[in-house]
């Protein structure tokens, strides 16, 4: 038999009917929805008198627009509440389980799901939200849907899919101390460009992926989509398995290890054949900084602004002069010349445990600078929020002048009350640096947590390397 | 979903790369229940100064524009958010065609599910057509899905590829969620067959698979 992909024996595996001149039609194994994208689906379905055909297999939580504090209050946004009410009425006419803003599980979706054990090598996963490529770290396929598609497989628990072409990201060597998994992802955007996975699905390898945690490889595949990828993942291998093990929707004991024994088949055969293979050097790479208005606008922290006039293709240039002026840079500022206002720790790119611990790593015993608006850290799941106060992580950022708050997606989009104020700058750990993304008229650079905590305490972007903190993690 | 055939417009160019969804429909403007109404805050902080005054520099304020139902953009179109507001916006705002170097995985696939007929085209052929939009005030095209064709009152003629699905459903103006559901056998017996013993595919009881609180 010829070697196969990860990718195409999951593929294979999930294919209900094929060459009918119809697309293919395959099965979802885990559906997960939130408030923002769901509501218009099941009006759909209740307009053809249409049931969901798994409630089992679907899973809902409230986390876009949910309020990160006052928790215990009434939500003032009228028209998030009316949205929160119609998740809510949603499933428990259809019998879907809810993490709503009360439940100690609640998180942002891409977090809850591989938390819980949701998310399993192996599985198809959607979700009516584009970084739903989270999920592929643990080698699922799992890729972001329309509302429409949201309807389609609430109804069918069905997908019309194309195949989709393969690619091989390959990361050389050691990562070396300071550079983290966001660096890994930004840098093979920035070489690659934010349509350079289109139309592909991205299987991350090299040592230098093998060797991350599995919140760190989640990052890694979070930002696929930023690539303009359906989907990316990575191979399961026994740091997987042991982030899993004993995970509430993770089976046990006997059961446990046979999956086990299933997963490893998953991994992509010797000799398989993708139809891309870009490859990176991790030694070579340093901590990353956008400083454009899309996350293929990147550098090192130790390069300048670039001059549009150095970019090949006339789009490009045009697209750079219009981002410097968005961002009111000048081009051949050092990087860590650049001030920021506000810094933000959250999102489902980076609010996981490891996240916030490397940023405490770095803000223990400091300040934020004076010059600073205001500093948020914002966990990505109540569980992680209870985990780091836990470890005592809450009280090393409020002493240093960050606020810690509830957990949602909070300023990465900006759809509750926590906006980036018009002509402010932001160090931000999420994933989206669009022309008002977390605000109209804001200016967003994508960072990892421990460089968006240096930027907090020095009030403008530094080399985390240069600290003199440990960063090896 | 209204099916589209052939269809001729008014046309208005944007001349950008990556337009993301996020501009097309702002986040604000995501806390709607039904899929209407998105036209009038389509490209919203483009389109408008503070106080919802419509810009005057952004295209598609300008005079000549008005009442454009064909988008002339540029490449990786739509890319971004999963948002399907933004389709729903383009819609509602009156679009049914918009033509560009390439588009956005998820976006095309919503477009397609909203009867919005999507048109690649190579760079050179975009080029053209912007100039011609730009040089002719009320520009028209007449898109012609059938038979592939684009054309203008000046004897221009375009061929596009289209995958004979895709073709399909925006004429019939197909529901996808109906011809799926016409395969229930299919799909019960793959869920019979992958249940209990295959690897990828595992019922969850969620009553006894969560920890109580
Ligand atoms: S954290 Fe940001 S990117 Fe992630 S799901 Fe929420 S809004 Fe989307």
């Amino acid at each position: 038999m010829a070697p196969l992909t990860m990718y195409e024996k999951i593929w294979q595996a999930h294919v209900v009917r094929e060459g009918t001149g119809e697309p293919p039609l395959i099965y979802i194994d885990r559906h997960l929805i939130h408030e923002v994208t769901s509501a218009q689906a099941f009006a759909g379905l209740e307009a053809a008198g249409r049931p969901v055909r798994r409630p089992d297999l679907t899973f809902a939580v409230m986390d876009h627009s949910v309020p990160t504090r006052n928790r215990e209050l009434p939500v003032v946004d009228q028209d998030a509440r009316l949205q929160f009410e119609a998740l809510e009425r949603n499933c428990k006419q259809h019998g879907i389980l809810l993490f709503d803003m009360a439940s100690p599980h609640q998180g942002i979706v891409h977090i809850i799901g591989p938390e819980l054990g949701i998310t399993q090598p192996g599985l198809t996963i959607v979700c009516g939200d584009s970084h739903t490529s989270t999920h592929g770290a643990f080698g699922a396929l799992a890729f972001g849907i329309g509302t429409s598609e949201v309807e389609h497989v609430l109804a069918t628990q069905c997908l019309q899919q194309s195949r989709s072409k393969t690619m091989h990201a390959v990361f050389r060597g050691a990562r070396p101390a300071g550079v983290s998994s966001k660096d890994l992802i930004l840098a093979l955007i920035g070489k690659i460009g934010i349509s350079g996975g289109t139309d592909h699905v991205i299987e991350y390898g090299g040592e230098a992926i093998r060797a991350l945690s599995m919140e760190a490889r989640m990052t890694v595949c979070n930002m696929s989509i930023e690539a303009g990828a359906r989907a990316g993942m990575v191979a399961p291998d026994e740091t997987t398995f042991a982030y899993l093990e004993g995970r509430p929707f993770v089976p046990s004991g006997q059961e446990f290890q046979e999956h086990v024994e299933k997963w490893k088949g998953l991994r992509s055969d010797a000799g398989a054949a993708f139809d891309a293979t870009v490859e990176l050097d991790a030694a070579k790479i340093a901590p990353q900084i956008t400083w454009g208005t899309n996350p293929g606008m990147v550098t090192s922290v130790t390069d300048r602004v670039p001059e549009p006039g150095s970019f090949k293709d006339p789009d490009q240039q045009k697209a750079a002069v219009r981002a410097l002026e968005y961002m009111a840079l000048r081009a051949g500022t050092p990087m860590v010349d650049i001030p920021v206002d506000r810094v933000f720790i959250g999102s489902c790119t980076n609010a996981r445990i490891e996240d916030l611990r490397a940023a405490a790593g770095v803000v223990r015993g400091k300040h934020v600078a004076r010059t600073l608006k205001a500093a948020l850290v914002v966990p990505g799941s109540r569980s992680v929020k209870a985990k780091a106060e836990q470890e005592g992580l809450d009280r090393i950022f409020l002493d240093a002048g960050f606020e810690w708050r509830d957990a949602g997606c909070s300023m990465c989009i900006g759809m509750n009350e926590d906006v980036l104020p018009p002509g402010e700058r932001s160090a931000s750990t999420s994933n989206r640096n669009f022309e008002g993304r977390q605000g109209k008229g804001g200016r967003t650079h994508l960072v990892s947590p421990i460089m968006a905590a240096a930027a907090a305490i020095a009030g403008h972007f530094v080399d985390v390397r240069d600290l003199g903190v440990d960063v090896s993690e | 979903m209204e099916p589209i055939s052939k269809h001729t417009g008014v046309v208005a160019p944007l001349d950008r790369v990556n337009v993301d969804t996020d501009q097309m429909v702002p986040k604000q403007f995501l806390k709607g229940l039904t899929r209407k109404g998105y036209g009038r805050v389509l490209f919203y902080d483009w389109r408008y100064l503070p106080g919802e005054a419509p810009n005057p520099t952004f295209v598609l304020n300008l005079p000549r524009y008005q009442g454009a139902s064909i988008l002339l953009t540029r490449a990786n179109f739509g890319c971004g958010s999963s948002r399907e507001h933004a389709p729903w916006g383009l819609l509602d705002y009156g679009f049914r065609a918009v033509i560009a170097p390439s588009f956005a995985d998820i976006f095309a696939n919503n477009c397609r599910k909203n009867g919005i007929l999507l048109i690649t085209l190579p760079e050179a052929k975009m080029d053209d057509l912007f100039e011609r939009c730009t040089a002719t005030d009320g520009y028209k095209l007449t898109v012609d899905l059938p038979a592939q064709l684009i054309t203008d009152e000046q004897g221009l003629e375009i061929h596009f590829e289209m995958d004979p699905y895709g073709k399909q459903v925006l004429l019939e103006g197909l529901d996808d969620i109906g011809l799926t559901l016409k395969h229930a056998p299919e799909i019960a017996a793959y869920e019979q067959n992958h249940h209990p013993n295959a690897t990828m595919y595992r019922p969850v009881d969620a009553k006894t698979a969560l920890p109580a609180k």
